[in-house]
């Protein structure tokens, strides 16, 4: 599938006394030409309706400045990034998204994980199954955030009914509240990550678990030293992905709860400034905030995780 | 098949793009972007009756009061062309019409279109003594009750209005419920408006509505705004605040009113019509309304007014309408008194005209036509200001949870908070 240009071998050029360097055949020149013919056109469309909206969010943070008061519209330079730093609103929901994210992401894993480990190993219905598994998947956010709502839901939602709470209000509190959103991108990411990591797990030659096994290795030694080990790369991928996507969770929380009882996220946030406010200006800082946020999680994860986004697409040399 | 799929994609496309310029249809189509369904059937008649001189392109706006608002907002901002008339939620008004959105209406056209409507409707929707929605109909809340819980609980709504704090202990006293809008949305808003507005008070101070947004002064951290806070809270910790109080909207107020253990409820009118969809499917008894009775929205002491909620819906021109002076034509028929009894009859909503409520058809429909007329006149609009989307959002962060309030610290933050938030200080 991936038909990367092999590197071409450094010529041979010492010994007419230059400097070595990396230099193209005319093959590899071509087909570089080619790739830039090919792939040009799209990467400069993208440019435009990626880069320049960026560019004027990062310009538009600038300025106080309200849509429907346009002659009000002033120059302030970074003061709203201080406005937002220096407002415990944007920590609370700062801790509020970390840890929807940290709770749903690691959940994710372990149910993922298990999901996969199923897929993988089934004998029979094979095709059945992971279609049934990856379901929640194919529903779109705002479909599965209402059905969780009315799940939910004191009146007529069956959850209440199954545990015999009775009337108990999930969207009343705080943390039941919270606790109700996370369960809902949970159901409806899981398969994404038993996705990623299924093909993880596909990897593992089945040798390596033979030879464990031929050893006497246990089920659990098994997983533990020969399957976890062999999928590092799967799992971190897996994370990474999931790890930005619940960061900038908005859907979910804007259905169940619209973010009452404390439960708004940093997208809310940014939400909340632009559209509800339009306060173009501050909506902007937020939303150049959390680009950054995301842009940190990622490099944390390539650098410090030593993440290595080539091994899921089987480039592996 | 590749061809196939191009083709495919290509219409896409070209519908896509049709859809966005496509408002414009013949040169006497006007777009009218309606917030209730039964809009639609008046603009159909109006239509027709027009011999052709127009045509509407119907479009429907999000069905909550925020939703609408930023929808119409983000168009209106963009300038879009391709919007004519707009019903606007009054409280969205004038932030419409100081940002220059709104098309404002002429002396003489203001003379037709304000003749005849009730003083809240009305009030609601001037700015700066500038008339820019036509008001297609008022809406006011009504205290609800069931008359067979009236005598357990010791309250007498015909002894003149009841207090908020004799609805709490007569409902506690009759182990029975008290449904109020507890909900964080512009439900919310529109209950700690009135509770404000009937202990005296205003939620920004008087004169701030003309001032820009850094020099508006809140009014909320009063002997007033104490007052609303005490009686959120105390209803929403009281026995007789129903499951889920802070998060019940006007349909889970509704639904707890007709639970077995209902017994108050202060809620719009079109409740009326909406026991009669439940009665006809079968989730209520037949004789249910024969239990129900309706007074005065209830009031913050026996010393004050009651100040009842008002809401409503005014037809707006927008000023980047191509077509403005058949869109005023047009709107002559929609906000007819014919058109506003129609709706009235189909949709629940009362009429903006008083004379209205004079129609027997009207009469026999709604037996509470008379309270609701009354409310009407009297009836407190909420803030009028260009900055209304802010004074709203500060609101329902302040008062909301409701059991969480208080009046020792809540009217303090809250003003706090409106008045920092407006100063670009903090975020909402």
């Amino acid at each position: 599938m991936s038909t990367t240009i092999p590197a071409a071998p450094p010529q041979k050029v010492a010994e007419a006394g230059k400097t070595t360097r990396f230099r193209l055949t005319d093959r590899a020149r071509k087909e570089r030409n080619l790739g830039w013919m090919l792939a040009g056109p799209a990467f400069f469309v993208m440019v435009a309706v990626t880069g320049y909206p960026i560019l004027n969010a990062l310009w538009l943070s600038m300025f106080d400045y309200r849509l429907t008061d346009p002659a009000g519209r002033d120059f302030i330079g970074l003061g709203n990034y201080l406005t937002i730093l220096t407002d415990g609103l944007f920590w609370r929901q700062f801790g509020v998204t970390s840890l929807i994210t940290v709770v749903t992401v690691s959940v994710e894993l372990v149910l993922g994980f298990g999901l996969a480990m199923v897929m993988h190993r089934a004998l029979y219905l094979r095709t059945a199954l992971r279609t049934a598994i990856l379901v929640p998947y194919g529903i779109i956010t705002v479909v599965s955030a209402y059905a969780w709502a009315y799940a939910f839901s004191n009146t007529y939602g069956f959850v209440n009914g199954i545990f015999g709470l009775g009337e108990f209000d999930w969207f009343g509190g705080t943390w039941s509240a919270l606790a109700a959103v996370c369960v809902a991108e949970i159901w409806k990411t899981t398969p994404f990550m038993s996705l990623l990591l299924l093909a993880g797990l596909a990897q593992i030659p089945d040798d390596y678990l033979e030879a464990a096994k031929v050893d006497g290795a246990t089920a659990w030694q098994r997983v533990k030293r020969v399957i976890l080990p062999n999928m590092k790369a799967a799992i971190m991928v897996a994370l990474l992905f999931r790890t930005l996507d619940a960061f900038r969770v908005f859907d979910t929380v804007f259905i169940m709860t619209a973010g009452s009882q404390n439960t708004e996220t940093l997208s809310f946030l940014a939400y909340r400034q632009t559209i509800s406010r339009v306060m173009v200006g501050l909506g902007s800082a937020v939303s150049v905030i959390l680009a950054i946020l995301v842009v940190l999680i990622a490099v944390m994860f390539v650098k410090v995780f030593k993440t290595d986004l080539s091994q899921q697409r089987g480039d592996r040399k | 098949m590749h061809m196939r799929r191009s083709a495919a994609a290509l219409l896409l496309v070209a519908s896509g793009l049709a859809g966005c310029g496509g408002g414009d249809g013949g040169s006497n189509s006007l777009t009218y972007y309606i917030a209730d369904a039964a809009q639609e059937d008046v603009a159909t008649r109006c239509a027709t009756e027009s011999g052709g001189a127009y045509a509407f392109n119907i479009q429907r706006l999000p069905n909550t009061a925020a939703g609408g608002r930023e929808q119409l907002l983000r168009r209106l901002a963009a300038e879009d062309r391709s919007m004519d008339i707009v019903s606007v939620d009054p409280p969205f008004m004038a932030e419409f019409a100081n940002a220059g959105f709104l098309r404002p209406f002429t002396n003489a056209e203001r003379q037709e279109f304000s003749d005849g409507i009730l003083a809240g409707p009305l009030e609601q929707s001037t700015f700066r003594d500038t008339l820019y929605s036509a008001p297609l109909y008022g809406n006011t809340q009504l205290l609800w009750y069931r008359k067979s819980v009236l005598q357990k609980a010791g309250v007498d709504p015909a002894a003149g209005p009841v207090t908020w704090d004799q609805l709490i202990e007569g409902a506690t006293k009759a182990g029975v419920t008290v449904a109020a809008q507890g909900r964080r949305n512009e439900s919310l808003m529109v209950w700690v408006n009135a509770l404000i507005a009937s202990a005296g008070g205003s939620i920004l101070a008087e004169g701030s509505e003309n001032l820009p947004s850094d020099q508006v002064k809140g009014g909320i951290d009063t002997e007033a705004g104490a007052e609303a806070a005490r009686i959120m809270h105390d209803l929403a910790v009281s026995p007789a605040a129903p499951a889920g109080f802070s998060t019940a909207g006007e349909e889970d107020s509704r639904a707890a009113f007709q639970e077995a253990d209902g017994g108050f409820m202060v809620n719009w009118p079109y409740v009326w019509a909406a026991m009669d969809s439940a009665i006809e499917e079968g989730s209520l008894p037949a004789n249910f309304k024969d239990d129900v009775g309706w007074t005065t929205y209830p009031r913050v002491a026996a010393g004050t007014e009651a100040a009842s909620p008002s809401g409503g819906l005014g037809l707006s021109i927008s000023s980047f309408s191509r077509k403005q002076e058949l869109a005023v034509e047009a709107t002559r028929c929609l906000a007819s008194a014919q058109s506003q009894k129609e709706f009235m009859l189909t949709a629940g909503n009362p009429a903006a005209l008083g004379a209205v409520f004079d129609d027997p058809e009207v009469r026999e429909k709604f037996p509470m036509a008379e309270e609701i007329r009354t409310g009407l006149d009297a009836a407190t609009p909420r803030p009028v200001s260009p900055y209304y989307g802010d004074v709203t959002g500060v609101i329902q962060t302040a008062f909301h949870p409701p059991d969480a309030l208080s009046p020792d610290t809540t009217p303090r933050a809250a003003n706090s908070l409106l008045e920092d938030v407006l100063r670009n200080k903090r975020l909402i």
